[in-house]
């Protein structure tokens, strides 16, 4: 099947503005989606068995709603949490609007993956920090987030990597950015031309994320 | 707890010359770790540690022995409450651990360094700042903490190593940053956990004589655990052999490895001794099968010539050992001796005169 593409459908300030829309859709939520996730991973990981904080019930209930969130699809969420989200930012459309949805489904995932990079440090040195008399707060600040270092920036790396599609995803209802051009033009105009720069530009986005991610964390390795 | 005044002048005698046997003499009466009816289990079933109660005096370097599983690990981590004890109490120096909340120990805890068998230093931190940690923890400022942790690389011998991580160290050099580190804090009492476990001989050795450095320079108390015989025969004053959660035999070095009483015990000494077993001799030989022991400065004399110079008693030397434990030489013989049975007694009784251990081979 051959079909001549029509490059001057394309409108490149709105691919631009797009673009800008994507990153700044990227940037705030991945900002806040590490907050909260390295926040919610340090608290799974301490109070998970054996470790510093040992609590069971707390660790299952925040497993529990680590894992609800993480099962509903994001396209869902987007939708169930609205409310949430208009509370919050006043809109549910936009940048603005596309923000809280993708820090709820994206904070989960990170806190997981910042829960097993702590579990990855030997518990040697947890060990040696309390026998010099390290205090909790002192482990976790000057111990766990400092060896776990190259993991919590792979961890990072993936989360954005994921955090690129939902921003996409976020255009079904009206979020902004890439995705958004590219449905609104590439699939509901046939634009196909459009349809394939801002996968092209979708796509250098993740390439450069990976590649970023994966010089820090070779910089940070010591082993 | 007993005083004891002490007059060290007096007391010291002509054989040392050096200024860490005056230490040791006179530190021989100063408790410093007291530990009392020890007990720890897990669950409700497994006891790793029966009732142990133990002091190690203030200067010298204290050994316990014993093999994986004796709960030699978790009593060690009881002196620091890493393993909180089920039962017992725990004092260092004058304050008692185990009745502090958590922030008085996390600051007593400063007091007492401890080195680890994997070393467990930070693997994302270079040398300079794993030394500096403890200090950082203590709340030292800058400019200080960079003073302490140049004397401490120093010290260890590695001044070159400062800005490599632990990655690009040999197991000696990662030993030394964490004895380095451990003594940061100038604490009373060095903790050593298995600490040349996971050393080649050399580097053991090297390690040891470091340790038994620091104990003579500094003063610092040593508690060590290990399961070589040899790491006791080198740097320790006494001993505890430790099996199924129990001390099975405790004292000075010298005494309880020439004189091993429990089974446990004559496995650890045997080995460092030959692993020949003298006894296999009896009846292999015409002559009589004597054992000798000694201990100290007679080591180097020629006793056992003149002891038979004079009486028509040949002797062979069938098994033998000359060495050092710590400072101190010893001699362990199995001879042969052939003449009359009265001039062989007469020559043991000689030996025995001169400070020996002489017995028939049984």
């Amino acid at each position: 099947m051959m079909m001549k593409l029509d490059w001057s459908q394309v409108r490149w300030e709105e691919v631009w503005q797009a673009s800008k829309d994507t990153l700044t859709m990227l940037g705030a939520s991945l900002l806040f989606t590490i907050i909260l996730g390295l926040l919610l991973g340090v608290i799974l990981f301490l109070t998970s068995k054996r470790q510093l904080l040992e609590q069971p019930i707390v660790y299952m209930l925040l497993s529990l709603v680590v894992n609800v969130l993480r099962s509903v699809p994001f396209i869902i969420l987007m939708i169930l949490i609205m409310p949430l989200t208009k509370a919050l930012t006043g809109t549910t459309l936009g940048v603005q609007g596309s923000i809280p949805p993708l820090v709820v489904a994206a904070a989960p995932f990170f806190a997981r993956l910042v829960e097993t990079s702590l579990r990855e440090v030997d518990r040697g040195i947890i060990e040696a920090a309390q026998a010099m008399g390290a205090s909790r707060w002192d482990i976790v600040r000057r111990v766990l987030l400092l060896e776990a270092r190259p993991g919590l920036l792979a961890g990072i790396t993936i989360t954005a990597v994921t955090l690129v599609s939902y921003t996409a995803m976020s255009g079904v209802i009206g979020g902004g950015g890439l995705g958004d051009l590219a449905l609104r033009y590439g699939y509901q105009r046939f634009q196909t031309s459009v349809m394939i720069v801002t996968v092209a530009l979708l796509i250098i986005l993740v390439q450069l994320l990976q590649m970023a991610g994966d010089h820090l964390v070779r910089r940070f390795s010591r082993k | 707890m007993q005083v004891v005044l002490f007059n060290f002048e007096d007391e010291h005698d002509v054989t040392g010359d050096s200024s860490s046997n005056r230490i040791m003499e006179q530190q021989e009466v100063i408790p410093l770790i007291e530990l009392i009816d020890i007990r720890k289990s897990y669950g409700n079933s497994v006891e790793a540690v029966k009732n142990i109660s133990l002091t190690v005096q203030k200067g010298e370097i204290f050994g316990i022995i014993g093999h994986s599983g004796a709960g030699k690990s978790t009593l060690l981590r009881c002196v620091n409450l890493l393993e909180r004890p089920t039962f017992g109490s725990v004092k260092v120096g004058d304050v008692e651990l185990t009745k502090l909340s958590t922030n008085q120990l996390q600051k007593e805890r400063r007091r007492i360094g401890m080195i680890f068998q994997h070393f467990n230093l930070l693997s994302m931190a270079t040398v300079r700042d794993n030394i500096a940690f403890p200090l950082e923890l203590a709340k030292m400022p800058r400019a200080a903490i960079k003073q302490r942790v140049d004397e401490l690389l120093q010290l260890v011998g590695l001044v070159q190593h400062a800005d490599k991580y632990p990655a690009q160290l040999s197991g000696g050099q990662k030993q030394r940053v964490g004895i380095a580190r451990a003594l940061a804090n100038n604490p009373d009492v060095l903790l050593c956990d298995e600490a040349t476990s996971a050393l080649d001989p050399q580097t053991t050795n090297a390690i040891l004589s470091l340790l038994m450095d620091i104990n003579a320079k500094l003063g610092i108390t040593i508690l060590l655990i290990t399961h070589e015989m040899h790491v006791i025969r080198s740097i320790c004053d006494r001993v505890a052999v430790i099996d199924g959660g129990e001390i099975v035999e405790m004292g000075d070095v010298v005494d309880v490895f020439l004189k091993p009483q429990h089974s446990i015990t004559m496995d650890f000494v045997s080995q460092i001794a030959d692993s020949f077993d003298p006894r296999e001799l009896i009846g292999t030989r015409d002559g009589r099968l004597v054992k000798i022991n000694y201990v100290g400065e007679i080591t180097y004399e020629p006793l056992l010539f003149n002891a038979v110079k004079s009486t028509a008693v040949q002797f062979t030397i069938l098994q033998g050992t000359v060495s050092r434990m710590k400072n101190t030489p010893y001699g362990q013989l199995v001879i042969e001796f052939i003449g009359a049975d009265t001039e062989i007694d007469k020559v043991l009784d000689e030996l025995r005169g001169k400070g020996l251990e002489a017995g028939d081979l049984k």
